[in-house]
Formats: structure tokens, C-alpha cells, sequence
């Protein structure tokens, strides 16, 4: 559960997120500056690097990553991060594939997620 | 949709292989559910991106690997890592990841990976063959394998990368089925001079656009030189890779896939978009972020260069020596056989700083005199601004070596106009 954070963009989590502060640091996304920091991290889809994975589950390994990631396509680059974090620190961070129109920045959401299934109450 | 696993598959699981091998192939299969394939293939190689340093998961995720008996089970290549094993003398960053970073690298050594700490494999005398299946990371090595080589790699991260060398096994999902290897868009460039389609400029700037364009999905271009060279597809595919998650594009008469537009399509109707020299324009102001003519370093070899763009940098630069630190990233392997064919005996004349092992917007390595550092690479104007915090200025090869000699940013602007 956490508050809603809706990218207008995709991010990539390697050069687009300081693992140390959780903070957008792409010099070029619209929403650089905000903090993904336990929140329900809502974008279209992943973007770029193949080392998100690393620096997602270094994020949850710090306390540092969103709460959830709600992806508009499958990334399986970050679906891994949170794979390897749970597997090693047995901290479970769900990301899912879904769109809902009511999850909109500043809102609180919850998201109950399976592997087959994911529940959102917005 | 259960995944079907042979017996070996589920051998591996029952830790057969060992705690590593089980672990791997656990993930594996997880991923397979994930991409909802319904069975894993071999590979026959494996290229792996995991060696480079980010925090403390990566490296407790090796140690366990090694600590679980892990040895790779095909022929595997490293990518970079965060250090320059071949010129410590260069990192100017924190002297506490030193240890950590150096640590992770020798772990995936333990691991039987070989020491190329390379971002382009393609180079290696090794490369995959056509139709092969391979597990490749490293978004500009996926992109090259599968549109150039025509080899065949999903878009394979840090983690199981390794997974997929440890066990030999990838879930058949995504760029390793026929269907998902068609393109689903054109764009066609008009109206580009031809001046611009034979200058090195032109490729990460479409690169950059391809990725915007086209997000995730595979792309036909239409319009370009029949004998563009691989080292601007590199530079092509390295930028849309870092601008969209580019992992395949077909280049209509140049790339194995695509000998006509139909082919690359599987005969399907797609959108087309057209690009003129506007378009490339417009995306070319967005690369860079510096505004004025101070010049503070250039940086160039982001995909690391290949023998003929040292050769043709050695050329440019002839004996005129840099007024600002010039630094040309290249692996060790090419390094090796540079040095021995002559052109990095040129360079080293001229003052250029050579790294290897890394690269500069990875690894504090680089000095930057006052003002915006210069490449010719738009994958490292687009993430060393975060990264390092640099402004960037893009051009050409040539203009990155004439701003160099003349210690100010100089740019060929009339390559941009109308054709």
C-alpha cells in the first residue's frame, strides 16, 4: 500500500534512479526530481538498460524502491529485480501489468498481487 | 500456463547441479512464467552484464552463486564492470567500492565466465552464427546480436544472464520465436541528404528517434545506405536501446532479416512513419544538453570501438594533439590487437587517454575542464548527464576530433539542413 505515482514517461531504473535516495535522476524525464520511495510507481512500461534489474533490487535491498510497480506492458527486466530481492533478502515487491484509469498521482492504492493475478483498490 | 520441464530441467531444480545450479534454474523458470513460455531451449553462449557494480544485491547475489558451487555451463563472455583493470590509475571515484566492485568482477571469474569486460561481444573473434540461440544482456549487445548477427536473444538482464549460463536453458519466449522477430512499424527517412546518409553523424540521432518511436516494439528502417557499416548499426542500435527498450530493428537491405521491407514485415501490413531531416533534427537538439561553444573533455567509444574507428580516429587525428582530455573507451581484446596493427600507438602520442574494462560514464575516470564533454555516442550523451553529471554536446567523429584540437565545441551544421 502507498501513495500513487503516475510516470508520464517510461523510466529506466539504471541512470533514471539513485538506488541511495530512491530519487528520479534522469536528466530528461518530465518527473525527475520525484522520489519513488515506497510508492505505487504506475508507468507505460520499463525503458533502456539491461542493469534495472540491479539497481531495482538493490532499491529494495536499501528500503529505497516503490511499494509496487504497475507497468502498462510486461517488463521482465524488472519483474527479475524484484524476483532476486525477494530470493535473497525474502523482501516481496509486486510488479504487475494492468491498467486502471483511477490510479492517479497523490491517491492511495493497494495492491494484493499472485503470481497469476493482481487485485488494485484505488 | 505451466511450464514443461524436461527431466534434466527438473534435475537441475532437485539441485543436482548444485545450490547455484538449482537457484539458476529456479529463476529461469519463474522468468518462463513470467514471459509465458511454455518450455525452455538451450543456448549455446551467454554474455553477462551482472560483473558491473550497482550496490550491495549484486554482489551478495554472486557471493551465493560462488558459495553455491557455481560454474557456467557454456561458453560465457563478461560485460563491462566498474573498473578499469588495465589503467587503475584512472578512477578518481570512492576509494571504499573499489574493493566491492573489483570483488564482484573476480566472482563472475570464479564463475568460469571469460575476462573480456567488453559491452561489445560482437567484436570477439566468438560471435554468435546466424539463427543461433544465445542469452545475451546488455541492451546494446541484445539490439546488435538479434538485427545484425541475426542471432537470437530475448532482452536478457542482470541476474539471469548468469542463470541462463549456469544452466544452459532460457525460457523460448519473445526474440527466440519467429513471430516476435517481425517488424510491427517502418520508418522510412526522405528527403535526407546524402551527405548525411555517408556521415557517421546521422546513426545515433536515428538511433535515439527509433527509440522514442517505436518503445519496445521491432522496427523496419527504410532508406538507408545498402552498405552501411557495422559499426554504425552498433551506433544505431546502442541509442535506441537507450532512448526506448529497442531489443530488434531490421535495416531494409543491410540487416539478415530484412532483404526487402516485405520480408521484415512477414508480409503483414504496419504503420509507416515518414522521417525527414526536421525529424533528425529535432532529435538531435534533444541529445544535447550543453548550449554554448566551451569544450571541457571529449568522450568517444560508447559501444567500445571497434578496430576500424580506431583506425580511422588515428587518421583524423594524425599528429595534432587534444587541447582537452580526449578519452576513447575500448575492450581489452580489441585493445590487444589495436596495439599490435598501430593505431593505438597514434593515439597514445597524441595524449589520447585509453579505458578499457569500463567505461567513462560508469566509472569516475574521466578529468573535465570547464564546460560540456563531447561524444559521438548518443547511448552516453543520453545517460552520462545523470551518471556523471556532464553536459553533453553530440557530433560526428570528425567533429568531435576537430573540437578537441580546438579546445571549443566546432559542429558541422550544414550536414543537418535539407537534401
Amino acid at each position: 500500500m502507498g501513495p500513487v505515482l503516475v510516470l508520464d514517461e517510461p523510466l529506466s531504473f539504471w541512470g533514471g534512479v539513485d538506488p541511495e535516495t530512491g530519487d528520479v535522476v534522469d536528466v530528461r524525464h518530465p518527473q525527475r526530481g520525484a522520489n519513488v520511495v515506497g510508492r505505487i510507481l504506475v508507468m507505460p512500461s520499463g525503458r533502456g538498460s539491461s542493469s534495472s534489474s540491479s539497481v531495482l533490487a538493490e532499491a529494495i535491498r536499501a528500503g529505497t524502491a516503490p511499494a509496487a510497480i504497475v507497468l502498462g506492458e510486461a517488463d521482465p527486466i524488472l519483474a527479475l529485480g524484484a524476483i532476486v530481492a525477494r530470493e535473497l533478502y525474502g523482501k516481496v515487491t509486486p510488479v504487475v501489468v494492468a491498467t486502471d484509469p483511477s490510479l492517479r498521482t497523490g491517491r492511495v492504492a493497494k495492491i494484493t498481487a499472485t503470481r497469476e493475478t493482481a487485485r488494485i483498490e484505488a | 500456463m505451466p511450464v514443461e520441464l524436461t527431466e534434466s530441467d527438473r534435475a537441475f531444480l532437485q539441485g543436482a547441479h548444485g545450490d547455484a545450479a538449482a537457484l539458476a534454474m529456479r529463476i529461469v523458470v519463474e522468468m518462463a512464467g513470467v514471459s509465458g513460455a511454455d518450455r525452455l531451449i538451450d543456448v549455446a553462449s551467454a554474455h553477462v552484464d551482472g560483473c558491473l557494480y550497482h550496490g550491495l544485491a549484486g554482489l551478495e547475489f554472486a557471493e551465493r552463486l560462488v558459495a553455491g558451487g557455481a560454474r557456467v555451463r557454456v561458453p560465457t563472455t563478461l560485460n563491462v564492470g566498474y573498473l578499469d583493470l588495465l589503467h587503475p590509475d584512472r578512477y578518481r571515484g570512492d576509494v571504499g567500492t573499489v574493493a566491492k566492485a573489483r570483488r564482484q568482477m573476480d566472482l563472475y571469474v570464479a564463475m568460469g565466465c571469460r575476462p573480456t569486460w567488453t559491452c561489445a561481444p560482437y567484436q570477439l573473434p566468438e560471435r554468435p552464427a546466424f539463427g543461433q540461440h544465445v542469452a545475451w544482456a546488455e541492451s546494446n549487445a541484445i539490439v546488435f546480436c538479434n538485427s545484425v548477427l541475426g542471432a537470437r536473444t530475448d532482452r536478457y538482464g542482470d541476474f539471469i544472464d548468469v542463470c541462463a549460463a549456469l544452466t544452459g536453458r532460457v525460457p523460448l519466449a519473445g526474440l527466440h520465436r519467429d513471430e516476435d522477430r517481425r517488424a510491427r512499424l517502418v520508418l522510412r527517412l526522405e528527403g535526407v541528404s546524402e551527405r548525411l546518409l555517408a556521415s557517421d553523424a546521422l546513426y545515433p540521432v536515428l538511433g535515439h528517434l527509433l527509440g522514442q518511436e517505436a518503445g519496445t516494439e521491432v522496427a523496419a528502417i527504410a532508406g538507408l545506405p545498402a552498405d552501411t557499416s557495422e559499426d554504425r548499426l552498433k551506433a544505431l542500435g546502442a541509442a535506441a536501446a537507450s532512448s526506448g527498450s529497442i531489443a530488434m530493428f531490421h535495416a531494409v537491405g543491410i540487416t539478415p532479416e530484412a532483404p526487402t521491407l516485405e520480408v521484415a514485415t512477414a508480409g503483414e501490413q504496419v504503420p509507416e512513419f515518414v522521417v525527414p531531416t526536421e525529424r533528425l533534427r529535432a532529435a538531435r537538439r534533444e541529445l544535447g544538453t550543453a548550449r554554448d561553444g566551451r569544450l571541457g573533455a571529449v568522450s568517444v567509444g560508447t559501444p567500445h570501438a571497434s578496430l576500424a574507428e580506431l583506425e580511422r580516429l588515428a587518421a583524423l587525428l594524425g599528429t595534432a594533439e587534444p587541447a582537452v582530455p580526449f578519452y576513447v573507451n575500448i575492450g581489452r581484446d580489441v585493445l590487444a590487437e589495436a596495439e599490435e596493427r598501430g593505431p593505438i600507438a597514434t593515439l597514445r602520442s597524441a595524449g589520447v587517454r585509453i579505458v578499457s574494462d569500463t567505461c567513462t560514464y560508469i566509472s569516475p575516470v574521466m578529468d573535465v575542464a570547464d564546460g560540456p564533454v563531447m561524444t559521438d555516442s548518443a547511448k552516453w550523451a543520453w545517460y552520462a548527464p545523470a551518471n556523471i553529471g556532464v553536459d553533453v554536446v553530440i557530433g560526428g567523429l570528425e567533429d568531435c576530433v576537430r573540437s578537441a584540437i580546438a579546445g571549443r565545441v566546432l559542429l558541422d551544421e550544414t550536414l543537418w539542413t535539407d537534401g
